[in-house]
């Protein structure tokens, strides 16, 4: 294995682009958080975060807290509510479990960010690909080593984000993950309306098309935000 | 109700009379116990098998732990109840209800009969097992919260003494007594008021299926339920409009090899396999 930021790395004819900010201001937070690992930071409120799917249809499952009390946290029903709208796009706001808004997000280069699809896990992998990926590694455990971090446990992992994930609804109820509408450099942004613990996890699954079957870094950046505003 | 000046309460001796002389009455909403002895007894049912039977006022709650194999009726009596529900595994209750799972694993966000109730951990909680009203639930909006009513209602009353009391609100009180904290109520699935989605991801409140609808679940653990009986977040009425909501419940038997939901999908035939393994493990 070569470094990840690497083409040479991942499947043939993987295209690496680091992108940059979303948001103007001095940058605060700029990692690139490697394929199938887990990260979090606390994120001040009118701070703006970035992700970049650097590689291209890489999911990044996302979780946020108030910062100040984790038992507020991202509710996905609250967000859905307040918004009439199952998709996350420029100006949805992210609702916490007690109504209120954790974030907004500012800027959207996909045509949709998915908040259904939920996160994958070990058990899940068993009930939806079979017995045989038990031993595979999923977002609900890296979002349970993370939180363990903060002194969260299981029952603060709730339903989350899924950046850069593609979950279409049909008319009759039907849905799933399907081929992904992101590509290299793909970003979306949100302003933090508190103080916000973000939890991410770089999704590790290849047993469907959320990482293209091909797990690849994300960037997150984050900066202050104005003066200059967004970019 | 009688009046202030109807109570004769001067002494301990008066007051204990006073109190045991209110025995007997009944209310619009209460619980009937024991179960058999409920008003409103399922035609189909021996009435000596119930474990339960409750009218719930409307913006109020319940809630029980159940065994498994309980089978529990909702039945929507006027037509306007919306049954908020969360389900835990009883005897380890970080497991709960994960309505992300539950939809995407079924490949179908619309619940109907069929529909197992899946964990976090891979296994199923209960099952619907009936559905007389048409699919007219919702697994994408949730419950309503206090910030939710007082902006749909106006301030004041979404507390669970005020007059538009939140879903979160009741249930915050349910989960308190089975230990359970407000770090304890996950996205909730709620019966007999639904959302359909367009398109564009834009969501539409179907409203309810009529009075007298009917939902049954099959507990397939040991498994604490809450309920919330609360208007749906996205019905856009003004007013809080909220009917009651009966609830009956009788042992039966958990799904097994030979029930149609046992292998109604490859992803349900699994999960019933890791709930079966888990049940063997724990010796039950």
């Amino acid at each position: 294995m070569t470094g990840i930021l690497d083409p040479a790395s991942y499947a043939e004819g993987t295209v690496l682009d680091l992108a940059g900010p979303l948001s103007g201001g001095e940058v605060t937070v700029d990692e690139v958080i490697p394929p199938r690992a887990p990260w979090s930071a606390v994120v001040p409120a009118g701070h703006v975060l970035t992700l970049v799917d650097v590689g291209g249809n890489q999911s990044g499952d996302c979780l946020l807290y108030n910062a100040r009390d984790t038992a507020e946290r991202y509710s996905v029903p609250d967000t859905i509510a307040w918004s009439g709208n199952v998709y996350v796009r420029t100006g949805t706001v992210l609702r916490s479990n007690l109504g209120r808004p954790l974030a907004t997000v500012t800027a959207n280069e996909i045509d949709r960010q998915d908040t259904i699809g939920g996160a994958c896990g070990k058990e899940s992998n068993t009930l939806r690909y079979g017995h045989h990926t038990l031993s595979e590694h999923g977002c609900r455990e890296n979002f349970l080593a993370e939180a363990a971090r903060y002194g969260m446990g299981a029952r603060d992992i709730v339903s989350n984000l899924n950046w850069f994930m593609n979950v279409p609804i049909e008319a009759d109820g039907t849905l799933g993950i399907v081929d992904g509408i992101s590509g290299p450099g793909k970003r979306v942004a949100f302003r933090a309306e508190m103080d916000v613990l973000v939890l991410v996890s770089n999704c590790p699954q290849m047993n469907n098309p959320c990482n293209d079957f091909n797990p690849t870094p994300l960037r997150v950046i984050v900066t202050a935000g104005p003066p200059d505003g967004p970019r | 109700m009688p009046g202030v000046d109807e109570h004769e309460t001067d002494t301990v001796r008066a007051a204990r009379a006073d109190a045991r002389a209110q025995a007997g009455r009944t209310a619009r909403a209460m619980p009937y116990v024991p179960a058999s002895s409920t008003p409103f007894p399922p035609p189909d049912v021996d009435p000596a098998t119930l474990t339960w039977a409750e009218t719930v006022a409307p913006g109020n709650y319940t809630h029980k732990a159940l065994a498994r194999g309980t089978r529990v009726r909702f039945t929507d009596v006027t037509g306007e109840a919306c049954a908020h529900v969360l389900l835990y595994n009883a005897d380890q209750p970080w497991e709960r209800l994960n309505v992300a799972d539950t939809v995407k694993i079924s490949w179908q966000a619309y619940l109907t009969a069929g529909h197992p109730l899946l964990s976090g951990d891979g296994r199923v909680l209960a099952t619907i097992v009936s559905d007389e009203a048409g699919g007219h639930h919702d697994a994408l909006c949730g419950t309503s919260t206090t910030a939710a009513n007082d902006a749909k209602y106006g301030h004041g009353g979404s507390a669970p003494h005020g007059g538009t009391p939140s879903g979160r609100a009741l249930f915050t009180l349910a989960a308190a007594k089975h230990g359970l904290g407000p770090r304890d109520l996950p996205p909730s699935i709620s019966f007999f008021q639904g959302v359909r989605v367009a398109d564009d991801g834009s969501t539409s409140f179907t409203g309810g299926a009529g009075p007298g609808t009917s939902v049954e679940l099959l507990a397939e653990l040991p498994v604490v339920i809450l309920v919330a009986n609360v208007p749906h977040p996205a019905d856009p009425r003004p007013e809080y409009v909220c009917g009651p909501l009966r609830v009956h419940a009788w042992r039966d038997a958990p799904t097994a090899p030979g029930d149609p939901q046992w292998d109604s999908t490859p992803e349900a035939h699994r999960a019933y396999l890791n709930t079966a393994d888990y049940v063997t493990a724990r010796g039950w």
